[in-house]
């Protein structure tokens, strides 16, 4: 008994002494989050969290640091928050001087501006916010990264469940504001790829209020579709879109912005060792957790997992690493995410959802690629003009 | 008159005492009681909210299962399936192991970054130890003196030394560790690691690294194929792995660390567990709700067996125990 003991001590002195040799490492992460105004909607359900994307950075921070307790990694969170009329850019730079990694929520045309600022040279910038192709194609930035898919990405899943179901008779409702009009022109880059079309489309540019003439207005308003297999909504404001559910001319099923939807994240993933995720976020933050969270907690966690295999702290080594093909983050959708060398946007599965539950995960079965399923979705090496990652 | 004969020998089999696998099922909140003799389940046995780790005394004469979502480990009668009584468990208790001592219960706290340490016999917690972030597989070294916790966040194997309760050492392995193994007499341990595709081989004395074995299922892609469970044969000479997804499993040489085999069997293929001469393997396959017999030496898939909604964990139970 007392040899064995012994060799149990030896066991942890070899431990402290030739374990492999993990020097301190301390990351600061500054969350930047400027403040847009939302446009005002017909329903006073659903407001958005005070803390949305914040949340999410948190919940990324507290796994960094579990982890980094045992390789004497620490990490730390800076919230910038900028209100409206207030210099984002200016605050960016201060930011940027101290510390070269940032999660932004922010406009896409204020990210460009930040991450060609001179502070930002050499940066690791994570785009948790927008989905707009450009910024993934001819406006990409080498130091920008992307853990938000683009709205291609999105509206590729969920074209690529109407291929698969044989709904490929469609309509679309979309509404006017920017987000809107930029989620529907996403729908029909995705149908033309997938080589399907639209048979009719509308303007949703009512101004009555919806929650007591839905049933009059909108059965009316899809009269004239006609036949179709589904009606696909462009409503990114949630706006209008809860009111045409069950008030449609035709019984159909609503997608797109509404209905089924393509998400980043939903409460509803619960697969894939997603629920406990859920369940940590729940906890910490008192509410259920949305794809801008799960698009910080990547960028968080992506930086963690980076530093944890690496034991670096230094931008250039983490932006490396980050982008080769040893980097690999478990995101709780059933694969590894990579990022693509190409445009730095995190690949990853698009949970396809309605409220109560997972409807399926794309890419789906069948929708193969040469190099990655998941590339299947979204901008693909052939066709993005981003070369800042051509390095 | 021939309906009742039939009864009765449903009856008698029963009865009979033949060796059998236990199978937990997650989203049933039951056991399942597979005869390894008829290959038929034989008993279904209410237990707590969601069971996932299973496994029984040294003697068999009792069954510990985990009821993640009741927040304790149960404590079943195998013959009359009845619960004696409850282990404080630590929150959402997923995956334990029990000590060679067979009084100790190491568990993983899925929820809570813990492995909390109870002594069954005084039905008491002896310890908490913080771990990485999702704690999911437990190893216990033949000797006692290690315990292993992995994390599935953390992605690290985290070495617990038994007489102080506390860590020792911590090792990276690739993501999602799901499952550890001491094999070789306690001077390997193996961890699998679910996202990362892979499955890490320490040298238990230093702690490092020595191989790491890759999978490749034809026509599958990489991505999915994801080891979890895994089981090694009579002489550890063979291991069989679970890749979750990929609905295969995989036959690794346990000296060259190189894959043999692949046999495909149901679906989202979790854990496993040996009859008593390693000759035939019981799958668990989540969502195809059912078990796989393979037949070790041809290495084939003889049967499936049905049995309540997503198997999770399977235990073997020998005769007359």
């Amino acid at each position: 008994m007392g040899g064995k003991f012994k060799h149990i001590a030896g066991v942890i002195a070899l431990a402290g002494l030739v374990g492999p040799a993990f020097a301190d490492v301390s990351l600061n992460i500054t969350y930047l989050y400027v403040e847009t105004p939302t446009p005002p909607t017909l329903s006073n359900l659903d407001p958005e969290p005070d803390d949305i994307g914040i949340a999410g950075a948190m919940t990324g921070l507290d796994d960094n640091n579990t982890t980094g307790r045992f390789l004497n990694q620490t990490f730390e969170l800076s919230t910038v928050t900028i209100a409206e009329g207030e210099d984002a850019i200016a605050a960016a730079r201060t930011a940027l001087t101290a510390s070269p990694y940032m999660v932004m929520d922010a406009p896409p045309d204020v990210q460009l501006v930040i991450a060609d600022l001179t502070e930002a040279e050499g940066a690791v910038l994570f785009n948790a916010s927008a989905g707009d192709l450009s910024l993934r194609d001819d406006q990409c930035r080498g130091n920008l990264l992307h853990t938000k898919p683009s709205d291609v990405m999105r509206t590729d899943a969920l074209t690529q469940f109407f291929v698969q179901k044989r709904w490929d008779s469609l309509v679309m409702i979309a509404g006017t504001y920017p987000e809107d009009q930029a989620y529907a022109e996403a729908v029909r880059r995705s149908l033309t790829k997938f080589g399907l079309t639209l048979g009719a489309e509308k303007e949703w540019a009512f101004d009555a209020d919806m929650r007591r003439n839905a049933a009059q207005e909108v059965p009316l308003f899809t009269q004239d579709f006609g036949d179709y297999d589904a009606l696909i909504v462009a409503d990114e404001t949630e706006d209008f879109g809860r009111y045409i559910l069950y008030n449609t001319w035709e019984a159909r099923p609503v997608t797109g912005s509404e209905g089924l939807r393509a998400e980043t994240w939903a409460p509803v993933v619960e697969q894939w060792g997603a629920a406990q995720l859920q369940s940590r976020f729940e906890e910490a933050h008192s509410r259920p957790m949305q794809p801008q969270d799960y698009a910080a907690w990547a960028a968080i966690r992506t930086l963690g997992e980076a530093v944890t295999r690496t034991n670096a702290g230094d931008a250039e080594t983490l932006r490396d690493y980050i982008l080769s093909d040893q980097f690999e983050l478990a995101g709780f959708k059933g694969r590894p995410l990579t990022y693509r060398t190409w445009n730095g946007q995190l690949r990853q599965p698009i949970p396809l959802v309605h409220d109560r539950a997972l409807v399926a995960l794309a890419p789906l079965e069948g929708f193969l690629h040469q190099v990655n399923e998941m590339d299947s979705l979204g901008l693909d090496e052939p066709e993005s003009k981003c070369a800042a990652f051509a390095d | 008159m021939k309906s009742l004969s039939i009864l009765a020998a449903l009856t008698l089999s029963t009865t009979a005492v033949a060796d059998e696998i236990w199978v937990t099922n997650e989203k049933d909140d039951t056991v399942s009681v597979i005869d390894i003799e008829t290959l038929e389940v034989v008993r279904t046995i209410e237990v707590g909210e969601r069971p996932r780790g299973i496994t029984f005394s040294k003697d068999h004469s009792v069954l510990y299962v985990c009821a993640s979502d009741s927040d304790t480990v149960q404590v079943i009668d195998p013959e009359s399936g009845e619960i004696l009584h409850e282990l404080p468990s630590g929150e959402d208790p997923e995956q334990f192991v029990l000590h060679p001592d067979d009084r100790r219960l190491y568990i993983a706290n899925e929820d809570d970054a813990i492995t909390t340490v109870v002594d069954t016999e005084t039905r008491k917690v002896i310890a908490q130890i913080d771990v990485g972030v999702e704690p999911e597989g437990m190893a216990v070294s033949p000797d006692g003196k290690i315990a292993i916790t992995t994390s599935e966040t953390t992605n690290m194997a985290h070495w617990i030394d038994t007489e102080t309760e506390s860590l020792f050492a911590n090792t990276l392995v690739d993501s999602r560790p799901r499952h550890a193994e001491f094999i070789k007499e306690g001077s390997e341990l193996w961890v699998s690691a679910e996202i990362g595709g892979t499955i890490s081989v320490f040298d238990v004395e230093t702690q490092e690294e020595k191989a790491k074995i890759d999978f490749e299922v034809q026509g599958v892609h990489p991505d999915r194929v994801q080891p979890v469970g895994f089981e090694m044969t009579a002489g550890d000479t063979h291991a069989f792995v679970a890749l979750g997804p990929s609905n295969h499993v995989a036959i690794v040489n346990a000296e060259t660390y190189e894959v043999e085999d692949y046999i495909l069997v149901g679906r989202r293929v979790w854990h496993m567990d040996f009859n008593a001469n390693r000759s035939l393997l019981f799958t668990t396959n989540g969502v195809s709700g059912d078990v796989t017999v393979i037949d070790v030496e041809k290495r084939e898939a003889i049967k499936s067996i049905k049995v309540g909604r997503f198997p999770w964990g399977a235990a073997f139970r020998p005769t007359g125990s």
